[in-house]
């Protein structure tokens, strides 16, 4: 699977808006994750989850920062991610269900926040690039 | 999911013919899930989880106890485990993707021991009872 120039285009124009609203929209996916699917809590036993939580905030604030990374390198988002992706195989080990789950939320998020430019094609190419992330992330489970 | 009365049966009689076999067949399931999905592993850092290991026979046994009476309660799982649903919740804090994994490893047990019995349509009524303990179990996370 690999992205075509339109859908480049589509992530770039995106991420410029989401980039400024970090902090709101990771936090706003991450609750959305939890009401929605409560099971994906049984990952954050440590953390406070109520909505306005510092910790949910900085959690949040660090997965936009993460896809940040990724779609600066999009060409490269192994390279880029190999930290993450070792974190997520040898430590976390959050069940590859999630990532689908937390990638819709995020989805969810952006299409509420940018009714206007959250257009199919937007829509299509940000799916993309989720799936494209979610894999390199769980790449070296086994 | 509604089972249907062939369901029922089929099931019912599964459970007969496995008789007091449930637990060997419910060890060699996580033994299983343990060695082709090693993310599960992470709930079980307190065990040996070398083949052979008594501790992993002794909770296949507890699987197979609870699994038997699913099979006994068929109308009403949400009760008859509603327990086990709050432990693995609020105490064991797993993932209930993991309660798929650990149900397609019992198939593929299931039908290596039982070639002849495990038709399609067994297969299908079985798949159905186990979404249903699985739901069962995922009913208390909130």
């Amino acid at each position: 699977m690999s992205l075509i120039k339109s859908e480049r285009a589509s992530i770039m124009s995106i991420w410029d808006k989401l980039a400024m609203r970090a902090e709101a929209i990771g936090t706003e996916t991450l609750e959305r994750l939890f009401v929605t699917y409560p099971q994906a809590k049984t990952y954050f036993p440590h953390f406070d989850l109520h909505q306005g939580s510092p910790q949910l905030r900085a959690h949040g604030t660090k997965i936009v920062a993460a896809v940040g990374d990724a779609v600066k390198n999009i060409d490269n988002m192994q390279g880029a991610l190999t930290k993450l992706s070792e974190l997520h195989a040898y430590i976390l080990r959050v069940d590859p269900v999630n990532f689908k789950l937390l990638s819709h939320c995020l989805l969810v998020t952006l299409a509420a926040h940018f009714p206007a430019d959250f257009t199919p094609e937007v829509h299509e190419a940000w799916d993309k690039f989720l799936s494209i992330l979610s894999s390199v992330l769980t790449e070296k489970y086994r | 999911m509604e089972l249907s009365s062939t369901d029922r049966a089929l099931v019912q009689a599964l459970w007969k013919k496995l008789g007091s076999n449930v637990g060997i067949y419910a060890t060699e399931a996580l033994e299983r899930t343990f060695q082709a999905f090693p993310s599960t592993k992470t709930y079980f850092p307190h065990f040996d989880l070398s083949p052979g290991s008594s501790q992993v026979k002794a909770h296949g046994q507890k699987v197979a106890n609870a699994l038997t009476l699913a099979a006994n309660h068929l109308d009403d799982l949400s009760g008859a485990l509603s327990a086990l649903s709050a432990l693995h919740a609020h105490k064991l804090h797993v993932d209930p993707a993991n309660f798929q994994l650990l149900s397609h490893c019992l198939l593929v047990t299931l039908a290596r021991h039982y070639p002849g019995d495990f038709s399609p349509a067994m297969q299908a009524s079985l798949d159905k009872f186990l979404s249903n303990v699985n739901s069962a179990l995922a009913s208390k996370y909130h």
